[in-house]
């Protein structure tokens, strides 16, 4: 195992330097290639995260009264109901897991998102103490993360769609839908079906992971770029101040701006899950 | 490379959009907490309220019913002590009268003997009268002995 891989990116220093810096994971390798090279970091957040959510609805389900809730059963009811109205609305299938799923989704992907707000240096320097070179607190910005809740996704609508209508019709449908024929034309319209299905069974994930993935990456791009203001700065130049007060203005304005997004994008995700659930129960 | 300056700044940054969040969205998300809070509350209230209302009912319906049959036997008393009245009343009339039928019955009866004790001593002294006239081949002018007469017939009468 070896950490903090590419030490010697950091020699070229300045913004180049800082950012590259930035961008490096935690990295250990496994075994010979760039699969088997795993990003630390992601996989310790993601699970944190995970860990705390389940901490705290499991804690919010313990105390949860039939009563007067208090204020955060009153949230998560909130956010329950709102989940499950939702998952009401769009799927019509009758999996029970659908709703509970999308609101784990969604929690998730907004806490892992929400790492983002915390100041972009402060957990690396933190990390620099105890010796840690790289590291990287949102997970959902590694496209190794949101490629693999997506294969999640995947896997689930494949469970799904043969819940609903079994093995056999799952297949048939790869070959009968979206164009119905009979005769000749079955048999011609087969392979374009097929086509079609296999562009969309491979759309489907990339979109969900491309998505995430690019808005967590670019939101943290910008803050690193906002970071650079300051980057190396004296206190004794002049500069230093008026660049600090630029920083902070467009730190703020960003951040507050991003509150939107990390929040935008964990509905997307968990939306999009629904409705690809709810299409691949539907019969065509 | 140093990063101090920067890493402070973006702590401002931070506390200063935790400020935002805390004046600008946080109210609204405590004031939505807060009013399912206080529909749930209310509900609650309203739920026990109205079992209370209708255990309240019940007891009283109950009551109410044992009041109807409290009154329904005084009234079956009160009926049936009435009739026996009644009874004893038409009994103690009927008796009345009988004994007065009775009584009347015996006086006629003393009347009607006395009348015709009398008829019969009138009677019998016209006879006597009659057969002393035969006898003495006279005629006895009744008025002058009426008194006799009239002696006489008291005396049959008596016997």
């Amino acid at each position: 195992m070896r950490f903090g891989m590419m030490a010697e990116e950091n020699t070229s220093g300045g913004m180049t330097g800082y950012i590259k810096h930035h961008l490096t994971h935690l990295t250990v390798n496994q075994g010979h290639g760039v699969f088997w090279s795993i990003h630390l970091d992601s996989v310790i957040f993601k699970l944190g995260i995970s860990v705390f959510f389940v901490i705290l609805f499991a804690m919010a389900a313990r105390r949860a009264t039939s009563g007067v809730p208090g204020k955060f059963q009153a949230a998560v009811e909130l956010l329950v109901e709102f989940v499950d109205g939702m998952v009401k609305d769009t799927f019509h299938g009758n999996s029970k897991f659908i709703a509970p799923l999308a609101i784990t989704t969604f929690c998730l992907v907004f806490l892992e998102n929400f790492m983002d707000m915390l100041p972009v240096d402060a957990l690396p320097a933190a990390g620099k103490i105890f010796g840690v070179e790289h590291l990287r607190v949102v997970a959902t910005a590694d496209i190794n993360t949101t490629v693999g809740m997506a294969l999640g996704v995947f896997l689930l609508l494949w469970y799904v769609g043969i819940k609903h209508k079994g093995v056999v019709l799952f297949f048939k449908e790869w070959f009968t839908a979206p164009f119905h024929a009979h005769g000749i034309w079955a048999v011609l319209l087969a392979p374009i079906n097929l086509l079609l299905r296999l562009i969309e069974e491979g759309v489907r994930p990339l979109s969900l992971s491309l998505r995430l993935f690019g808005n967590m990456y670019a939101g943290e791009l910008i803050f690193l770029l906002i970071a650079c203001f300051t980057l190396d700065a004296a206190l004794s130049h002049v500069s230093t101040y008026v660049l600090g007060g630029a920083q902070f203005i467009a730190g703020f304005i960003w951040t507050a701006f991003h509150i939107l997004i990390i929040t935008l994008q964990a509905f997307i995700f968990m939306t999009l899950t629904i409705v690809y659930a709810s299409m691949a129960a539907e019969r065509h | 490379m140093d990063i101090a300056v920067t890493l402070v700044i973006q702590g401002l940054v931070f506390f200063g959009v935790a400020w935002l969040v805390m004046k600008f969205m946080w109210p609204h998300i405590i004031a939505a907490i807060e009013a399912r809070q206080k529909k749930i509350a209310e509900g609650l209230a309203a739920a026990s309220k109205s079992e209370k209302d209708l255990d309240e009912a019940q007891a009283r319906s109950k009551e109410i019913i044992r009041e109807a049959r409290d009154r329904a036997a005084q009234i079956v008393d009160q009926a049936s002590k009435r009739s026996n009245e009644i009874v004893d009343e038409a009994k103690g009339t009927a008796a009345g009268e009988a004994q007065r039928l009775v009584a009347q019955a015996h006086d006629e009866v003393a009347r009607e003997t006395t009348r015709a004790r009398e008829g019969l001593a009138k009677e019998v002294g016209k006879l006597a009268v009659e057969g002393a006239s035969r006898l003495l081949q006279r005629e006895i002018d009744p008025k002058t002995h009426a008194e006799l007469l009239d002696r006489l017939a008291a005396e049959v009468a008596r016997g």
